[in-house]
C-alpha cells in the first residue's frame, strides 16, 4: 500500500514535469512551418508519429525532424521559409507518405494547402513601400495576383509616382513561403506565420452593409438617404477642387469615389 | 573465476557468446538498413522504429506509440493500423521484449553501461521496483489522454536514439548520454530493466508470446550462477530453473527478453530456445536442487 503511494507519487511527479512541459511544447514557434496539409497544431502534436516519411518523401529535403534542442515538438516535421520554401509538388508526396493523417489525406491540391499566411510585417522597410518596383513576392508567389497582388497608391512622398503595394489574400495564400524566401532584405519584410497568429478575426456580430446590400439584392434601408454636404452658405464643393465660390452643390452620386487621393495628386503638394 | 569463464572453457569463445553475437548483428543490422537510404541512397528502409516503410510495400507501427496516438482521440489511416497488426503478431511469435534485446538501439547502451559497470566493480546504487515501468507505462498513457498529444514522445529516449541516428540526433546524445551514465553509476539495469515503458509495453505482449527460454536440462544446473549475474532481469529465471512451486522449466515470466545470454553463458548447456508449450511435452528434467537465495531476488 505504502509501496503504491510512493510509486504513484514519484511517477506522478514524472508525469506532472513531462505534461507541463508538454503543455509549453505545444506552441510552434512562428518561424517553424508544418508542411502540407497538417492538423490544426493541438491535434497534429497527437497524430504525428515521428516517423519522418514526410521528410524522406519530400523531393526537395525542406523538411527536417525536431531535435530536442529545438523549440518544435521532439521528432515532429517542420520547415523553415526563409531557409527553404515549400516548393508546393502537385501531387504532395509528403501527405501521401504520412501514415497516421496527421497530414491529412484529403489534401489533394495543394493550391488548397494552409501552412501558415504570408504577412507583410514591416511596411518600413519593404523595398515596394519605399516606391521601388521591387515586387519579388508578387513575381516568386506561385499562385501569383490571387494570393498577393499589386495594388497602386500614391506616392504620397514624391507626389506624382505610384506604389505598387503587395497585398497578400488569405483565400489563396497557401503559407509556401517562396515570398519570404524570395525578400531581397536581409530580414525578409514579409514573412510566412502559421495561420492563427498572422489572422485578425471580426466580431461575431459585425455585418459589413455593402455586403448585407448586395445579399439582399438592393439596400437595406429604405428609401436609400440622400447624401448631403453641409456647407458654409455660397460655397459648394467641387471634385478635384475642393471648395468653389457658387451655388448648391451638386447632387451626391451613390458610390462615389472619395475625392481625397485625387485631391492630393499633382504639384499641390 | 569471471562470468561465462567456465562456459568458454567448455564451448570455446564463440560458442559461449554465440547469441550475443546474433543480437548485435541484429540490432546493427536493423540500424544498417535504416541507414542504408540516407547514407548510400538505397531506399529499403524508410521512416525510424515508430513507424517503418519497407519497400514500399510493408508498413510496420509501434504498436506502443499507436496506443498513445488513440487515446489522444486521432484515429490513424489505414496504414499505420495494418502496421501495428503486423508488429503485434511478430512479437506475439518471437517474445515481446525481443525488440529490447534484438532490436532497440539503446539496449547496446544499457549493455555497454551493464559490462562497464561489472568491469570496474561498481556495486549497489538506487533501488527502485523493477514494477516501476509499469506505473511509468500507465502515466504516459494518461498523459496522452490528457493532453492530447503524444507528450511521452517529447522526452522518450528509446525513440530519440532511434530517430536520431537516422534524422540528425542534435542535442539527444546528451539524454543517451544520461541514459547509459545512469545505468553504470546509479542503478543496475536501470533503464531497461526498472522505467522503461517502451519495454514495459512490449513485456505485456510477452505475456503471451510463443518463443521462449526454457531451462531443458536444469538437473545439469551446477549452481555457478552465472546466468543470474549477465540476464538483464534475473528475476526471471529462478522459478523455471529452480521449479519453484512445481514451475515447469520454461521461462513464462514476461520481462524475459530470449536475449539468449544466459544460453550463452551456461557452461552445462541448462537453457535453450523453445516454446512455451515446452512444460506440457514433459521431455525436461527435473528442477535443480538449490540455489543461493540471495541473488535471486
Amino acid at each position: 500500500m505504502l509501496d503504491s503511494a510512493r510509486m504513484a507519487c514519484g511517477v506522478g511527479l514524472l508525469g506532472l514535469g513531462i505534461g507541463l512541459y508538454a503543455k509549453q511544447a505545444k506552441a510552434l514557434p512562428p518561424l517553424a512551418l508544418r508542411p502540407p496539409g497538417a492538423l490544426a497544431e493541438k491535434d497534429f502534436l497527437g497524430a504525428c508519429v515521428r516517423c519522418g516519411l514526410c521528410v524522406r518523401d519530400c523531393p526537395y529535403d525542406i523538411l527536417s525532424l525536431a531535435n530536442p534542442e529545438q523549440p518544435v515538438a521532439t521528432g515532429t516535421p517542420y520547415f523553415v521559409a526563409r531557409q527553404l520554401p515549400c516548393e508546393m509538388c502537385d501531387d504532395i508526396p509528403c501527405v501521401k507518405a504520412c501514415p497516421t493523417g496527421a497530414l491529412e489525406h484529403q489534401l489533394t491540391d495543394i493550391n488548397k494547402a494552409k501552412m501558415g499566411l504570408a504577412v507583410l510585417v514591416d511596411q518600413e522597410n519593404c523595398l515596394n513601400f519605399l516606391g521601388l518596383r521591387c515586387d519579388i513576392c508578387h513575381r516568386v508567389c506561385p499562385v501569383i495576383d490571387k494570393a498577393i497582388s499589386l495594388e497602386s497608391r500614391v506616392n504620397a512622398r514624391t507626389g506624382k509616382h505610384t506604389l505598387f503595394i503587395p497585398v497578400v489574400h488569405s483565400e489563396h495564400c497557401t503559407g509556401c513561403g517562396k515570398c519570404e524566401k524570395g525578400c531581397p532584405l536581409p530580414v525578409a519584410a514579409i514573412k510566412v506565420y502559421p495561420t492563427e497568429l498572422a489572422r485578425g478575426e471580426p466580431g461575431e456580430h459585425y455585418r459589413l452593409g455593402w455586403v448585407e446590400k448586395e445579399k439582399a439584392g438592393g439596400s437595406l434601408v429604405a428609401p436609400d438617404i440622400q447624401h448631403q454636404y453641409n456647407l458654409p452658405e455660397g460655397l459648394r464643393y467641387e471634385s478635384g477642387r475642393g471648395f468653389v465660390p457658387g451655388g448648391e452643390a451638386p447632387p451626391a452620386t451613390p458610390g462615389m469615389r472619395p475625392a481625397v487621393p485625387r485631391a492630393s495628386q499633382g504639384d499641390k503638394l | 573465476m569471471s562470468v561465462g569463464a567456465e562456459a568458454v572453457a567448455a564451448k570455446g569463445w564463440l560458442g559461449a557468446h554465440k547469441w550475443l553475437l546474433a543480437r548485435r548483428v541484429s540490432q546493427l543490422g536493423i540500424l544498417a538498413l535504416f541507414l542504408l537510404g540516407p547514407l548510400a541512397g538505397v531506399w529499403i528502409v524508410k521512416g525510424n522504429l515508430t513507424f517503418s516503410y519497407t519497400l514500399d510495400f510493408l508498413p510496420l507501427t509501434d504498436p506502443y506509440i499507436l496506443l498513445q496516438t488513440l487515446l489522444t482521440g486521432h484515429l490513424p489511416e489505414t496504414k499505420a493500423i495494418v502496421g501495428v497488426f503486423i508488429v503485434l503478431v511478430l512479437y506475439a511469435l518471437v517474445g515481446g521484449r525481443v525488440f529490447c534485446s534484438w532490436v532497440c538501439p539503446v539496449n547496446m547502451v544499457t549493455d555497454a553501461a551493464a559490462w562497464l559497470r561489472e568491469r570496474l566493480g561498481i556495486k549497489g546504487g538506487a533501488h527502485v521496483s523493477r514494477e516501476t515501468r509499469y506505473w511509468i507505462l500507465a502515466m504516459t498513457l494518461i498523459l496522452a489522454l490528457a493532453t492530447g498529444t503524444l507528450a511521452w514522445e517529447l522526452v522518450n529516449p528509446v525513440s530519440m536514439f532511434h530517430r536520431g541516428i537516422i534524422f540528425g540526433i542534435g542535442a539527444a546524445w546528451a539524454i543517451i548520454l544520461a541514459v547509459f551514465l545512469f545505468d553504470l553509476f546509479v542503478m543496475k539495469d536501470g533503464w531497461c530493466g526498472h522505467l522503461c515503458p517502451v519495454g514495459a509495453f512490449y513485456s505485456l505482449i510477452g505475456k503471451v508470446s510463443l518463443l521462449r527460454t526454457v531451462a531443458v536440462e536444469r538437473a545439469a544446473c551446477n549452481d555457478c550462477l552465472d546466468c543470474f549475474v549477465v540476464c538483464p532481469e534475473p528475476q526471471v529465471i529462478r522459478p523455471a530453473l529452480k521449479g519453484v512451486d512445481g514451475a515447469g522449466p520454461v521461462i513464462l515470466a514476461a520481462n524475459c527478453t530470449n536475449c539468449g545470454r544466459c544460453i550463452d553463458v551456461c557452461s552445462k548447456d541448462v537453457f535453450a530456445f523453445g516454446s512455451r508449450f515446452g512444460n506440457r511435452t514433459g521431455r525436461h528434467s527435473s528442477p535443480a536442487k538449490s540455489i543461493t537465495p540471495a541473488t535471486c531476488k
